[in-house]
């Protein structure tokens, strides 16, 4: 493969120095984190640099970690793939728990303009400047953001199931 | 008439009340869904119509959103198979292997070859079932119904298939980790065998009756069409992406599943338009047949069906009864009690419609921590708007079918 990891780290510590960092092969995915504050340069650099043309975004989703420190407990995760090295990225971008905000990519990549929404829709991650930030898969009238962990999954009243006598406690279910 | 259709603030409304033409006729809204005849699944558009043309399209989807990466978090790995079935379920093998292979990267599993050869014949079945049902509605929206009444008996054949495999037809819940449930009968063989010498003169018979149809080119050429670098700005993979004339395959970019071991062409389309993607999967679909019977003849000797890993994989039921070691092992794997590493894997599969991934992340408990789907439909469907601007309502529809939008991924 033409295009090394170091390359890239080298070629983004260089331009971007302390936004980016945490680099780590994860399995046989290169990953590392983004200052959230820096996602659409660092991005947008990405795709257009001629060297490492991460052109495709494959996917861009939202995790919740609750147990976090404040100021990490949203992430957005963005998969950008490289077709013509063959060669795919991850990154994240961790946001404030109590008011999580970033810059939208939907002008970089089109493609973003439903993930963001779906992202939103889940998680209540607010992306700035996206052109028609409102829910996607929920309905409209919702008011909770359901893949956030504290959303319960189940009505909380019902009595008919009993889990514990299967091992399970609210920690490890 | 709009106005009661519509809410004031909506921009709609809005542009209708600032436009009008000079002939003194007005635009109009239309609202086509969520439950409408022609649409093959769930999807509402609101159009805004000069006439017979459409103007803009505002799409609403999620009315069978059913929030699998939710309930994906509280399932214990084995049991979000089932939900995958449930995404594209014309094509359901796919989803499954593809689940199964994103556990066996992340528990570092080697599936034997003669698995992977079944995989690879399951999931070609499966993409055949696909192309087949897009295609052949797509004649039904044009007007042809016949070639879809003829092609459709091969899908209740793959189907049997899948029947003799797994138990299941169309929500299959197919194989395990590490391979499959239980070996292939001979008679899953042997009905394979008879529909691959029966479906390619069916086939044939289907693509004389459409490719140089004068009604079917008309309605077909040049509606719809998306250049290459929108597509893939959109997001775009699969046929709807090569019939615009990108060659990107996961199949051959990431092999998977001994991929490698055959050998098969990527068809491309040059215009992107509705055409080119019936081709384009015309194509597909001898390529997988091709791939079958690749398979088939390589397969290598024996009767492995799985990997040799206890931890993961069920006893036989026999040794359940009369073996210690066996009914522990099958206690800890049906209560979701395996050991687990904590990582994140995102592993992509081929699908009907183009690059499936799943993205997982585990914290080491029995449950992902986060599974995220990534669905090729959700992801260009939202390029139907714009295919659709200056198109006339009958195109939408055929422009819809062609997209082969599969409201269960869609709304995942």
């Amino acid at each position: 493969m033409a295009l090394e990891n170091t390359a890239i780290q080298e070629k983004l510590v260089e331009t971007f120095a302390g936004d980016v960092f945490n680099f780590q092969e994860e399995r046989d995915i290169f990953s590392f984190e983004i200052n959230a504050k820096n996602n659409t340069a660092i991005i947008l650099f990405l795709k257009n640099d001629p060297e490492l043309r991460f052109h495709f975004l494959t996917d861009l989703c939202g995790i919740h970690y609750p147990d976090n420190p404040i100021d990490r407990q949203f992430a957005v995760v963005y998969h950008l793939h490289n077709w013509y090295e063959n060669k795919r990225i991850r990154i994240k971008a961790f946001l404030n728990g109590e008011n999580p905000e970033i810059k939208t990519v939907s002008n970089i990549f089109l493609t973003a303009n439903w993930m963001e929404r779906e992202t939103y829709d889940f998680f209540g991650v607010n992306f700035i400047g996206h052109p028609q930030l409102k829910r996607i898969l929920n309905m409209d009238e919702m008011v909770s953001f359901p893949m956030r962990k504290e959303f319960p999954m189940e009505d909380g009243g019902r009595t008919d199931k009993d889990d514990r006598f299967f091992g399970r406690t609210i920690d490890n279910c | 008439m709009s106005e009661l259709l519509l809410p004031p603030e909506h921009r709609y409304a809005k542009i209708i009340k600032e436009r009008s033409n000079e002939d003194g006729s007005e635009l109009s809204i239309l609202n086509l869904g969520p439950t409408h005849p022609a649409t093959h699944g769930i999807f509402q558009n609101i159009l805004l119509m000069d006439g017979e043309r459409i103007l803009d399209a505002e799409p609403t989807i999620g009315y069978i959103h059913r929030a699998f990466e939710k309930i994906a978090e509280n399932r214990p790995f084995y049991q979000i198979t089932p939900l995958t079935d449930r995404m594209n379920y014309c094509s359901s093998p796919i989803n499954n292997m593809g689940w199964w292979m994103t556990l066996e990267k992340l528990l570092n599993i080697e599936v034997p070859k003669r698995a992977q050869y079944l995989r690879v014949i399951v999931m070609e079945l499966a993409r055949i079932t696909d192309h087949l049902i897009c295609n052949s509605i797509l004649g039904v929206d044009t007007g042809a119904y016949s070639g879809f009444l003829y092609v459709f008996q091969f899908r209740e054949k793959v189907y049997e298939i899948y029947e003799e495999i797994c138990g299941a037809r169309l929500t299959t819940n197919m194989g395990r980790i590490g391979g499959f449930e239980r070996d292939w009968s001979p008679k899953a063989f042997e009905l394979l065998n008879t529909f691959l010498e029966e479906f390619p003169v069916a086939w044939k018979e289907f693509e004389n009756l459409f490719e140089r149809n004068r009604i079917f080119i008309d309605r077909t050429v040049n509606v719809g069409a998306i250049s290459a670098e929108k597509a893939m700005a959109y997001g775009f993979t699969g046929p709807n992406l090569r019939a615009a004339g990108v060659d990107y395959d996961v199949r051959v970019a990431q092999p998977y599943s001994s991929y490698e071991d055959f050998d098969f062409k990527i068809p491309v389309g040059k215009s992107g338009d509705t055409y080119d993607r019936f081709c384009v999967r015309n194509a597909e679909v001898w390529e997988s047949l091709s791939i079958i019977r690749q398979a088939l003849d390589k397969m290598p000797e024996g009767n492995e069906y799985h990997a040799d890993v206890p931890d993961y994989y069920l006893p036989p039921k026999e040794d359940v009864y009369h073996n210690m070691e066996s009914l522990i092992y099958h206690f800890k794997i049906v209560m979701g009690e395996v050991p687990v590493p904590v990582a994140e894997i995102y592993h992509p599969v081929e699908g009907g419609n183009g690059e499936i991934g799943f993205y997982l992340i585990t914290d080491g408990s029995r449950t992902p921590y986060r599974l995220h789907f990534r669905r090729p439909c959700f992801i260009y469907y939202q390029a139907y708007p714009e295919m659709i601007k200056g198109a006339l309502l009958s195109d939408a529809i055929v422009i819809l079918s062609s997209l082969n939008v599969i409201a269960g991924e869609l709304d995942a």
